[in-house]
């Protein structure tokens, strides 16, 4: 029998360091729902999803309880919407966002994500549709998420599609002004995107993915933050020692759930994706991890360094834990979903400078930066630009998850509320990248994206 | 065999073990292992029990001895075996 200890630990675990199962995500293929009549092809998806996903959420209920470990959401994703609007003839993607909307509240999922369209080399008519009818799909829908992904380590960066995304962002924060630029909190733009990534924003079930699969998300930053309050100075060894020991464990539970779930529903078992993801609640934030292992203020010099050492040793826990490790993967350092984020950017020791310097190391990108409301379309572009270099280069995702807020300026704040947190609003640099951004054309892959 | 942990965890007073035994019994639910600890006032109790033939759904059981445990200031709660081996054994 297991003994004592480990069972109390677990549950202390649960109960007091925040650890869950952050989503389970069914990723569900459209591809066939496609039809040249648009409201046939929304009837489709509507029917789809409904009758794919229609058990997720008493299934992780029933879960959750019997194993009394919380599984904070239940979420779909779906084939890139711009691939299966393609055929249909019509300019207006909105109401293909508003099926998945309706979709989503009919199986009680709180996100939905695919409104998705992948330009890293070039557009299709479809992929430009789509892309025009982002702010309008975002302000009309509570729970569809967007994503574009305009680069890639093969491709090279599509800077048309980076300057369409900066315009697509200003307006979607322009169109959902009252509630602080919100919908710029579902819409995420990728340099190589993955296709089972389990967490939204940037959810979507790539083409490559079979009709139906669960993916998981994993948590617990809490945890690994316990962990290693309990070395206080030991050695780096020791520390990402620590920390591999702590991800493993807590990869397994993702693994137990996904597979449980995945019996359960009769769908076949994805991935579990490997990441530390912050909450807004104290005590699961992943700047205080690094502030845990010897930083005065997460930003200060020292904090890449830190986070490179989580990031890999996260990973080297999971990997033996998991039978299918993929999705993101690494630890998130999104700045609204975090507290000790929140804190160290009302502090002024982390820069939006040091954020890009930190994605380079971690799993995703900037995410969940509020700027100054009157920030131009074009800086925003740049921004995405900068990121997508970041991750073209460094055969990685990145991503960027910005929210121009309306009406704000540096040093007032955004609340979104709920997992989305409270983001203060960040300075950018004042130059002007619109010359740049209005060049247009494609930014070549590097050299070594000529593997073969 | 389907096993699950019984955790209970409080103030020490009499009658823990007698409670959750009787609610279980009640249930048909078999006791196969017990390990209790007394820590200052502090109590701890695991126990390992088959629920293979229990009398209502899991859930039911679960909101049951949540409740009762409730009654007496205690957290008592009840959770499939695997998620333990999942996370302590290789």
């Amino acid at each position: 029998m297991i003994n004592t200890h480990e069972i109390l630990d677990t549950i202390h675990m649960i109960d007091q360091e925040h650890l869950d199962i952050r989503t389970i995500t069914m990723g569900v293929s459209l591809l066939d729902c496609a039809h040249p009549d648009p409201k046939e092809a929304c009837r489709r998806i509507y029917d789809r999803i409904c009758q794919r996903a229609e058990r997720l959420v008493p299934v992780g209920e029933a879960i959750e309880m019997e194993y009394g470990i919380p599984i904070v959401n239940k979420r779909i994703s779906v084939t890139p919407i711009a691939l299966v609007a393609g055929c249909s003839e019509t300019e207006d993607y909105t109401p293909f966002a508003e099926a998945m909307d309706r979709a989503a509240d009919a199986c009680g999922v709180n996100f939905i994500g695919g409104f998705s369209a992948l330009v890293h080399k070039g557009f299709t008519t479809g992929d430009r549709r789509l892309i025009r009818a982002i702010p309008t799909a975002l302000a009309a829908t509570e729970r569809v998420c967007s994503s574009v992904n305009v680069a890639s380590s093969k491709a090279g960066i599509n800077m048309d599609a980076v300057a369409a995304m900066g315009r697509a962002i200003k307006e979607t924060a322009a169109l959902t002004a009252d509630a602080g630029g919100m919908g710029c909190a579902k819409l995420v733009v990728f340099a190589n995107a993955v296709e089972d990534n389990p967490f939204m924003a940037g959810a979507f079930h790539g083409v490559g993915e079979a009709e139906c699969a669960i993916h998981v998300g994993v948590s617990g930053p809490g945890v690994v933050h316990h962990a290693l309050k309990k070395i206080p100075g030991a050695s780096f060894d020791e520390v990402a020692e620590t920390v591999k020991r702590t991800a493993f464990r807590i990869t397994r539970m993702g693994q137990l759930v996904g597979m449980e779930a995945s019996s359960r529903l009769g769908v076949p078992f994805g991935i579990v994706d490997l990441s530390l993801a912050p909450t807004p609640a104290v005590g699961d934030s992943v700047a205080r991890i690094l502030e845990e292992m010897g930083l005065e203020v997460c930003g200060g010099h020292g904090t890449t360094a830190a986070l490179a050492l989580l990031n890999d040793a996260v990973k080297k826990g999971g990997v033996m834990a998991s039978s299918h490790v993929g999705g993101l993967s690494g630890a998130f350092i999104p700045v609204s979903e975090d507290e000790g984020m929140i804190a160290a950017v009302r502090s002024g020791a982390l820069s939006l400078d040091k954020l890009e310097a930190m994605t380079c190391v971690c799993s995703v990108g900037l995410d969940m930066i509020a700027v100054p409301g009157d920030t131009p379309a074009e800086t925003i572009s740049a921004i995405i630009a900068d990121e997508a270099a970041v991750g073209m280069v460094n055969s990685k995702t990145t991503a960027v998850r910005i929210i121009p807020a309306p009406g704000k300026s540096v040093g007032d704040t955004v609340v979104f509320g709920g997992l989305l947190g409270s983001a203060p609003v960040m300075p950018v640099h004042p130059g002007s990248a619109a010359v740049f951004v209005s060049r247009g054309g494609r930014i070549p892959a590097p050299l070594h994206s000529l593997k073969n | 065999m389907l096993r699950a942990i019984v955790t209970v965890i409080g103030r020490d007073q009499v009658g823990i073990i007698a409670a959750v035994c009787a609610l279980l019994s009640e249930h048909q639910v078999n006791v196969l292992d017990i390990s209790q600890t007394v820590l200052q006032e502090y109590f701890s109790m695991i126990m390992l029990v088959d629920c293979s033939d229990c009398s209502v759904p899991f859930a039911q059981l679960a909101e049951r001895l949540r409740a009762a445990g409730e009654e007496r200031s205690l957290d008592v709660r009840i959770q499939r075996e695997d998620i333990f081996n999942a996370m302590h054994r290789v």
